[in-house]
């Protein structure tokens, strides 16, 4: 029986509007609902492809102040076994130092074989703290997932990292730490079955405490990275688009790079 | 931003109302809005779309648990017709029916009913059609003819039936006969289920609609069609007073679609208006246009707001459930019309267009007024309630 832990990120929804900043340029999380951070969905959907086959339990495990409920139930509706949150009003503001550490605190209290994550969130965009988690629990680490295939009985796992020049295969021994990319596949719906039986699925919550972390040493507090300032990109100068007959829109395009000398 | 962008109503729903109601949206807005125009065109029944909703458990809604249903409430069922409604009235429709049809038989039907129709139903596996109207019985729906003669252990059914949605599609059909043309009006009738394919049943025409054209609507004939008594829901007579139990309940799905295609309507409205320039600025900045749109998002979410409570009050058991169902068909139906009649105004030339969605909406909208019980027959069963004549 394969268990794997999913770490999942409520992100801003990055198809709504524009990400709203507080007065200390902090990312406004209760601007607009909540979702899964995209890369973490297609970590969940291989992780809940692998346990249909070869049976299993998906944990999700969730850092996160505002929106954590919300993702964890859309995962357990998608169809994860049980999920748990860790929340405290001192992580507000923590970098990618104390969240690697609060999630290794709490993954030290899991029993898996596998640990899934996205490779990057939409809104931090670090792409370090699956490869933080992995060292601090001495995990093996294989990122840029496009194929992740355990073997139970050997213990090990066959992981294709995608490369510049296509993809290496990677055999770890498990437990290992595996970071996700979107060619995994695109994840599922949650079914409307799904989504009332995610009503009696086990969540449990931890804080700072429960996990022998509230002695200061993680959190905004000490954060070591701070936000100094945040910008707009500049506007995009106006496009021009050039349709018509191949002959004619090539035409176009040809002046159009000539009169700019770059051809 | 916009609130165009976000369903509103919320603070009444519970999480998995709200979860059950954004899932069927983001599968609306995914998979359905885009086929939503060639369904139009085409006027061919979406069968894609019956498997996409089967697929995704939509069609389990308004089905008991025990038979592989998902036992929701008479709201949750509507938050589902009403988003999918908002992409494609068509495709809402499919919902709605679905539930229509099959409430004889989750109302009154006997264990064993339930047992052997059920579950196929919920997974969508089977569709169903409702057959009562007759060319010359639709608001006057007592006044019946095809006729149901006890033959042993069968009923000989004969008759025809008019305007049935899915008529042409579905693999059972809930048909209302009279079976006692000597009692009083309303105990004339009973209620059968035909399984097809069956001899002596012909579909004999299918019709040319101004909107929900991708919808079968079909003249059905029965011609000594035989139909075991075991498939009769209820006992002879009880069939009018099934079919206005019938009614209440699926009369508010009638509004969920009406309101689905209004907020459909409201949204590519408010969207045009803050794109189209004229006169150097968008129009959305003149209080004309702007004026409309308000009016427009009254009407919608007062429709939505009644659907609500009205959905709430039937499932509870209120004495005057059919006054609650009544009333919010009467308003979306009327919403609807009103609210797509506008939105092609504020399009002005690309409205009447098929360009653009609206003038689609506007045809599909003016069914929500006539099916189900034209608004006429709503004021008479609002008007009978509030005067304690009912």
């Amino acid at each position: 029986m394969l268990r794997i832990v999913v770490l999942i990120k409520p992100v801003p929804d990055p198809a709504s509007a524009a990400e709203r900043l507080t007065p200390d340029w902090r990312l406004d999380r209760t601007a607009a609902p909540p979702v899964i951070n995209g890369n973490d969905e297609y970590v969940l959907e291989a992780a809940l492809k692998l346990i249909n086959a070869h049976g299993g339990e998906i944990t999700t495990l969730t850092m996160a102040g505002h929106g954590a409920t919300d993702v964890t139930r859309k995962a357990l509706a998608m169809g994860a076994t049980r999920g748990v949150i860790v929340t405290d009003d001192a992580l507000a503001g923590s970098d990618v130092v104390s969240t690697a550490r609060v999630l290794a605190a709490a993954l030290r209290e899991l029993e898996f074989d596998l640990v899934f994550a996205g490779i990057d969130t939409s809104d931090g965009v670090g792409g370090v703290v699956h490869a933080a988690v992995a060292t601090l629990l001495g995990l093996p680490y294989c990122s840029f997932a496009a194929r992740i295939e355990p073997d139970l009985e050997a213990r090990t796992v066959l992981v294709r990292r995608i490369s510049p020049v296509g993809y290496d295969v990677l055999a770890a021994p498990m437990p290992a730490l595996v970071a996700g990319t979107q060619a995994l596949g695109e994840p599922r719906y949650p079914s409307l079955k799904g989504i009332m039986a995610a009503r009696s699925k086990e969540v449990v919550t931890r804080s700072l405490a429960d996990l022998g972390l509230a002695d200061g040493s993680v959190g905004g507090s000490v954060a070591t990275t701070r936000v100094i300032d945040a910008r707009q990109p500049p506007a995009r100068a106006a496009t021009r688009v050039v349709r018509g007959a191949p002959d004619e829109a090539a035409r176009e395009v040809v002046d159009f790079l000539a009169e700019r000398r770059l051809i | 931003m916009t609130a165009t962008s976000q369903p509103s109503g919320t603070s009444r729903l519970t999480e998995e109302q709200l979860l059950l109601r954004d899932a069927v949206r983001v599968l609306a807005d995914e998979r359905i809005a885009p086929r939503a125009a060639e369904i139009d065109r085409s006027g061919e029944f979406p069968d894609d779309v019956r498997e996409l909703l089967a697929a995704h458990d939509i069609l389990a809604l308004p089905f008991p648990a025990e038979h592989g249903g998902l036992g929701a409430d008479l709201l949750t069922v509507c938050l589902a017709i009403e988003q999918i409604s908002r992409a494609c009235a068509t495709s809402g429709l499919i919902l709605a029916v679905h539930e229509l049809a099959s409430l004889a038989i989750v109302l009154a039907g006997t264990a064993d009913q339930q047992a052997r129709w059920l579950p196929d139903l919920a997974a969508g596996r089977k569709l169903i059609a409702f057959a009562l109207t007759e060319a010359e019985a639709g608001s006057d729906a007592a006044a019946i003819r095809t006729r149901a003669t006890q033959d042993g252990e069968n009923y000989i059914l004969n008759g025809s039936k008019r305007f049935i949605s899915h008529g042409s599609v579905a693999n059972l059909v809930t048909v209302f006969a009279v079976t006692d043309p000597e009692a009083d009006r309303h105990r004339r009738m009973s209620c059968f289920i035909v399984e097809l394919p069956t001899d002596g049943f012909r579909v004999a025409r299918i019709e040319h609609k101004m909107g929900i054209r991708g919808s079968p609507t079909a003249e059905l004939e029965f011609t000594d069609v035989r139909v075991p008594a075991a498939n009769r829901i209820g006992d002879e007579g009880d069939g009018f007073e099934l079919a206005m139990r019938t009614f209440e309940r699926s009369r508010p799905g009638i509004a969920a679609q009406a309101v689905g295609i209004a907020q459909g309507a409201l949204e590519v409205a408010a969207r045009y208006a803050t794109e189209r320039r004229q006169f150097g600025r968008p129009i959305a900045d003149f209080q004309l246009v702007a004026g409309m749109l308000a009016d427009m998002d009254a009407a919608t979410e007062s429709a939505r707001q009644l659907l609500y409570t009205a959905c709430t009050e039937i499932e509870a058991g209120a004495p005057d459930a059919g006054r609650w169902s009544a009333l919010c068909k009467l308003v979306a139906g009327d919403a609807a019309m009103r609210v797509t009649t506008d939105a092609v105004q504020v399009l002005g030339g690309y409205g009447y267009i098929d360009e653009f969605p609206v003038e689609r909406m506007m045809r599909d909208a003016k069914i929500t007024q006539l099916y189900e019980g034209t608004q006429q027959i709503q004021r008479l069963v609002v008007a009978r309630s509030l005067l304690g004549r009912d």
